[in-house]
């Protein structure tokens, strides 16, 4: 009486993958632990910190299967060092190549940096929720960036730049410490002038060269009016950020339903399983990083 | 559900066709506490004579069969700039798992929910999970047994086959096909109506013997209410982050992955190895942030995770009631103690 299961047997329980379809990682075992590699096609230096890699998917059947929506983050591997979750940051309409903004702070960001074009890394995902810019039609979108935040915005400006017609007036806020910390300072002037899109920056610090706005993110609303019938905002920045510019959001007249906020936390996996992205009932993995704001004012310890 | 009686002499038999056939790993004394009382823990066994049936409880989680503390998820081959991924769900050899107590079995079933049945079902889990023959038995409640309060002192699904002793027999349950058709090898009697009564008797006597207890009405809203609480400071200032609570938890999943390089930069391995939310570096981000820099935070967000969080997707508490981690607790905290102070 020999009890056994071969593992075939618990595979074919999930689905195959279809040849051309999107890998499921939800209906595919096999796919579990799979990371497609991937060559670095190109580094530029944002700030001291930051840089942006450009990778791009060796294997052509797999390029074809990766897409993303903004807001998405994927898991990025250096093999023997560590894997890492890593907010996307081009646009969604690039099949098969990802840019990511990446701040050297870590174990893995600090070997990132150090490593040239043409070197091979691996990525897993697509993972977590998007921004759901569907809901944003023939609306305003406000994006409130602050430091770092601005990385998974930029796939939202990619998005609403290439899909112009479908949105109203499209104001983007971006704040950071010290000029020098602006991230993508040379696209400014492509996207002012883009129809309907307003930028506003501020720094909190300023050094002698700075002529722009001084204080906090939310200084920034007395520049400007919002009709708070028919506006969507979404926020990225650190934790502290979060819960001024919501108030304030709420405050003249959005509702928590119409702001979607973007949560960071240092997933393991990114499919629910580590439990290190954990807020209350939810995985920051599963159901975010994308949450709306009533969401969160609901889950303890989510900011 | 299908009822069946069998003698002790015929169940040893069967259970020596099993150890003939697979791994199999039952009860036996491996050492003495400090109070000189045995302690009994789930070992290999190769000749029947060496389970302890009389155990009362097994000391460490059978967690451990399923989801082990360290192991390897994938290797990395590399060289001359690239590399290349081995991922090895290599079949697992089939094996008997023999007395697992209604918490356990439980427990098995909640990890279920997460690792088997939600979204990614995770392929290191079901392989094993799927090539184990869970054989469960019924207990005597001990005075840190609080299960019945979070209703798992009783088994709906999850194992293969459920004993209880009645005399010199056992009342089995049957749950599975596989262990109705390896019953067919040895003589089994139908039930009689004195079996039954017996079954009764013995259930109602169990559930009486209870002496701690949980009151969880209502938990999940008097939780979010008490959330500020100094009771939570208190008993953070007594726990001492070492995470033995998480080490000795039956339903405890969470993990961190570590990665392996040797010294040729030629081999590369991804570990998966089990973490604890007391631990402190259970909640750090890249950068040196933590979103819970405390130990009555990380204490506090433990009791979420188990009683309110999982409360709320799953509709039920992820705590099985075994009692383990208030005995493993260094500084002495109970589930029980803490959910009273909270309720106050």
């Amino acid at each position: 009486m020999e009890y056994s299961l071969k593992y075939q047997d618990v595979l074919s329980e999930s689905k195959k993958i279809k040849p051309g379809g999107r890998l499921n990682r939800k209906t595919d075992l096999g796919n579990f632990e799979k990371t497609f590699k991937s060559e670095i096609t190109g580094v530029i230096e944002l700030t001291p910190l930051e840089k942006l890699f450009q990778v791009q998917i060796i294997n052509h059947d797999e390029r074809e299967r990766f897409s993303f929506k903004p807001g998405q983050f994927l898991m990025l591997e250096v093999p023997g060092f560590g894997e890492i979750p890593i907010s996307i940051s081009s646009s969604p309409s690039r099949r098969g190549v990802v840019e990511l903004c990446i701040r050297k702070s870590g174990r893995v960001t600090n070997f990132l940096h150090k490593m040239q074009r043409g070197s091979h890394v691996g990525i897993k995902g697509p993972f977590g929720t998007c921004f759901p810019m569907e809901k944003f039609v023939n609306e305003n979108v406000l994006l409130i960036a602050g430091g770092l935040g601005l990385a998974p915005l930029r796939s939202a400006i990619y998005y609403v730049e290439e899909n112009r017609n479908m949105f109203k007036d499209i104001s983007i806020m971006y704040g950071t410490n010290v000029p020098g910390q602006m991230l993508f300072t040379y696209q400014y002037e492509t996207w002012k002038k883009i129809d309907g899109i307003k930028l506003f920056t501020i720094v909190q610090n300023p050094d002698k060269k700075w002529e722009g706005k001084v204080g906090l993110i939310t200084d920034l609303f007395e520049e400007i009016t919002i009709d708070a019938s028919n506006t969507h905002a979404i926020v990225c920045g650190p934790p502290v950020m979060f819960k001024f510019v919501c108030n304030k959001l709420n405050d003249i007249g959005i509702p928590m339903e119409k702001m979607f906020v973007s949560l960071e936390r240092r997933m393991h996996c990114g499919m629910g399983k580590c439990c290190r992205c954990n807020v209350g009932s939810t995985y920051t993995c599963l159901s975010g990083p994308v949450f709306d704001y009533w969401t969160v004012m609901n889950l303890k310890e989510a900011i | 559900m299908i009822f069946k009686t069998i003698s002790k002499k015929d169940f040893n038999k069967f259970l020596e066709i099993l150890i003939e056939n697979n791994n199999f790993f039952a009860p036996q004394k491996i050492a003495k506490d400090k109070n000189k009382k045995p302690i009994y823990d789930l070992r290999e066994i190769k000749n029947i004579g060496d389970i302890d049936f009389n155990y009362d409880i097994i000391k460490y989680p059978p967690r451990r069969f399923f989801l082990p503390y360290r192991e390897v998820i994938s290797s990395f081959k590399i060289e001359n700039n690239t590399w290349e991924q081995n991922i090895g769900y290599e079949t697992k050899v089939p094996r008997v798992l023999l007395g697992l107590h209604p918490c356990d079995i439980n427990s098995l079933n909640k990890l279920d929910k997460v690792l088997l049945l939600g979204d990614y079902p995770s392929p290191y889990y079901a392989i094993r999970r799927k090539n184990t023959f869970i054989i469960g038995m019924d207990c005597e409640p001990k005075p840190f047994c609080f299960c019945r309060s979070v209703g798992t002192h009783t088994v709906q699904h999850g194992c293969d086959l459920f004993l209880i002793e009645i005399g010199d027999s056992y009342f089995m349950e049957i749950f599975s096909n596989i262990a109705f058709d390896f019953l067919k090898k040895v003589k089994t009697k139908d039930t009689t109506k004195a079996d039954d009564d017996e079954y009764k008797r013995i259930r109602k006597l169990k559930t009486e013997k209870f002496s701690a207890k949980v009151d969880v009405t209502d938990l999940t809203k008097i939780l979010d209410m008490e959330f500020q609480s100094d009771v939570w400071k208190e008993w953070g200032d007594r726990c001492l982050g070492c995470g033995s609570c998480a080490r000795v938890c039956p339903t405890c999943y969470c993990y961190g992955i570590e990665e392996k390089i040797d010294l040729k930069f030629q081999n590369a391995g991804k570990l998966k190895i089990l973490h604890a939310c007391t631990l402190v570096d259970f909640a750090e981000v890249a950068g040196g942030f933590n979103f819970r820099p405390e130990k009555h935070i990380r204490l506090k967000y433990r009791y979420y995770h188990k009683h309110r969080g999982f409360v709320e997707a799953y509709e039920e508490s992820l705590c099985v009631g075994c009692g383990r981690c208030g005995q493993a607790c260094l500084a002495g905290i109970t589930v029980p103690e803490v959910i009273s102070s909270i309720r106050e």
